[in-house]
């Protein structure tokens, strides 16, 4: 059975227009799988509806998430809290913002293991420590004492990744985990995100614009449009022969660095007036369905 | 073609806080270990390197954002590697810098109009929003974007602005830093003809950091690699793919993954 299943999820801006339109997708225990799809096209926001994260400006307004076989929508609000802290994690996309600019690193990584999971303090530093090795941060001690600003971006990112991991999750939702970091090291880190991955039988929901990524690391993927799933596939599927035109010309604008021709091209227009044709259809059939 | 950028063997150390003894200064940490490079008038310039590698603080030390600790830098002729504040300002508009991360650049209490307006406004521009609404124009964001708020854009309108906001400045020369990496490759190849005609179009100069070589490959003529502070190659780009003379510049071409699951990841 599968570790998270989204079914019908509906999201929409309070009182205005809708930011998902009947997401459904399932991950299980041990898979990665991916979420696709142009800037904007909510593939955040489906992590932060399954973290329960939403911003206060937009609300939930149909659907189901369902987590390790319970339903979070169902669930009284402190109750979902607790439920999601003990069994999900996030590597945020933003790693300039998502770590507190005050504050050292050490703490930033342990607190959470020492007041929600109450784990000693040297536990927690011994957990730090390890998992900073294990991202390949080198001096992990000088690391813990600094503040965000004296590393680098790449540095940070690794930081937020092995707080992730920290507490042992049986979910993550990694929002574009690698965007910031060079190629050697992305792979590298991607390496071991689906190692550690593998070996706690994790499930991954992986949000990502490069289709190279996905090709390296997941099963199988959801490709989003304007809050719309427009296919969800296995990988061999989508590599062999995409679906949806969307999907395709997707593709087609990944670069491949073996062919300086390839890729590089804005999505064609006729094929984003198709997927908003689709898009118009979908919400006119809500409206009178 | 005159240069617009001298660089000579330019030196860059930080103090190293979190090794500072209670008492007496912080041991120093070298991070730009002695670079020399040119940046002629009208270049596309590409900066690639690992993470942690220097590009992001060469890229500050090109627009004195930091103050080089040896060596020298060039702008137009005029040695800025000391200059104070003050006879700095008059240059600062003309060279402009646009970072890796949107959300965090642009003020999110304020509308994009007032975004693009603040640093006109800061170097005495007139006709302030004929040059937002020009500035929006040259970016393709339509106008009513101008009142809108950072948290309401995607990441590419984002960067957008982030470009609207530099180029409304008619600067000489943008360093741009890992702008397009957190982008859809259907955004980023919007945002690489946008720039693209900006260069032809307003006879910019631009340094462009990025670790992705698919984009480099596409933007820039010329290619300098970093790696832990020192330059291991400046090449012309099309000699850099065909035949890349630094261990670390065939690392990071092998490490690029090919949207193709067949192609094993060694
Ligand atoms: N706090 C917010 N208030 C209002 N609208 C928002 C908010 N956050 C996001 N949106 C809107 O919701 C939609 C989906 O945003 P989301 O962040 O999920 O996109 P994304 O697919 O992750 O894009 P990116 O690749 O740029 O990160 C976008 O149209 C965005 O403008
Ligand atoms: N204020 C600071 N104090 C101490 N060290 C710093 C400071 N700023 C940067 N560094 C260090 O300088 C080195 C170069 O950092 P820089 O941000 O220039 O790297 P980068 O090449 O841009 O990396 P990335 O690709 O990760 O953005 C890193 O090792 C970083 O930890
Ligand atoms: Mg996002
Ligand atoms: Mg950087």
């Amino acid at each position: 059975m599968s570790f998270l299943r989204v079914n019908n999820l509906s999201v929409r801006l309070k009182k205005g227009p809708p930011l998902l339109r009947r997401v459904s997708l399932q991950v299980a225990a041990g898979d990665v799988h991916g979420l696709v799809g142009e800037s904007g096209a909510g593939k955040s926001m489906i992590g932060k509806a399954v973290l329960g994260i939403l911003p206060p400006s937009v609300e939930v307004t149909g659907g189901e998430i369902w987590l390790d076989g319970v339903d979070l929508l169902s669930l009284p609000l402190a109750e979902r809290r607790r439920r999601i802290g003990a069994t999900a994690a996030l590597i945020p996309q933003d790693p300039l913002t998502a770590l507190n600019p005050s504050h050292r690193i050490g703490p930033q990584i342990t607190d959470r293991l020492v007041d929600i999971l109450g784990w000693s303090r040297a536990d927690a530093n011994r957990r730090a420590l390890e998992l900073l090795a294990e991202v390949q941060i080198p001096d992990p001690d000088r690391v813990m004492r600094s503040y965000p600003h004296e590393l680098s971006g790449g540095m940070r990112q690794r930081i937020l990744i092995a707080s992730a991991f920290a507490a042992e999750p049986k979910l993550i939702v990694a929002d574009e985990p690698t965007t910031a970091l060079d190629v050697t090291v992305q792979k590298q880190i991607l390496k071991l995100i689906a190692g550690m991955q593998a070996r706690h039988g994790t499930a991954l929901l992986f949000v990502t614009h490069d289709l190279g990524v996905v090709s390296k690391v997941c099963q199988r993927l959801s490709v989003l449009y304007a809050g719309m799933v427009v296919e969800d596939t296995s990988v061999a599927d989508f590599f062999a022969a995409p679906r949806h035109a969307y999907s395709a010309a997707l593709l087609a604008a990944t670069p491949k660095y073996t062919d300086p021709a390839a890729g590089l091209q804005p999505v064609p227009d006729a094929v984003i007036a198709q997927v908003r044709a689709e898009v118009v259809a979908f919400d006119r059939g809500a409206a009178h369905g | 073609m005159a240069d617009l950028y001298q660089i000579e063997d330019l030196r860059l150390s930080l103090a190293d806080m979190t090794a500072k003894p209670l008492f007496g200064a912080a041991p120093r940490l070298e991070i730009l270990k002695g670079l020399s490079f040119t940046i002629p008038k009208g270049a596309v310039v590409g900066i690639v390197g690992g993470s942690g590698s220097g590009k992001s603080t060469l890229g500050r030390a090109l627009v004195r954002l930091l103050e080089p600790s040896g060596g020298a830098i060039r702008f137009d002729g005029t040695d800025i590697t000391h200059l104070p504040e003050p006879a700095l300002r008059p240059l600062r508009r003309r060279m402009q810098m646009i970072f890796q991360d949107p959300m965090s650049s642009l003020n999110p209490r304020h509308r994009v109009g007032t975004i693009i307006a603040e640093p006109l406004r800061l170097h005495g521009f007139d006709a302030i929003p004929d040059r937002v609404a020009r500035a929006l124009d040259h970016v393709g964001l339509p106008q009513s974007f101008a009142a809108r708020y950072p948290h309401e854009l995607s990441g590419g309108q984002r960067q957008r602005v982030g470009i609207a906001r530099a180029i409304a400045l008619e600067p000489d020369f943008i360093l741009a830093d890992e702008i397009v990496s957190g982008l859809d490759v259907s955004s980023q190849a919007q945002v690489l003809n946008l720039l693209e005609r900006l260069v032809a179009e307003l006879g910019l100069t631009l340094a462009f950091i990025s670790h992705d070589l698919s984009v480099i490959r596409r933007l820039c003529q010329r290619t300098i690699v970093l790696y832990r502070g020192e330059i291991v190659e400046d090449r012309p780009t099309a000699d850099l793919f065909a035949d890349p003379q630094a261990a670390y510049t065939r690392e990071l071409l092998d490490a690029i993954p090919l949207p193709d699951p067949a192609q094993a990841w060694a």
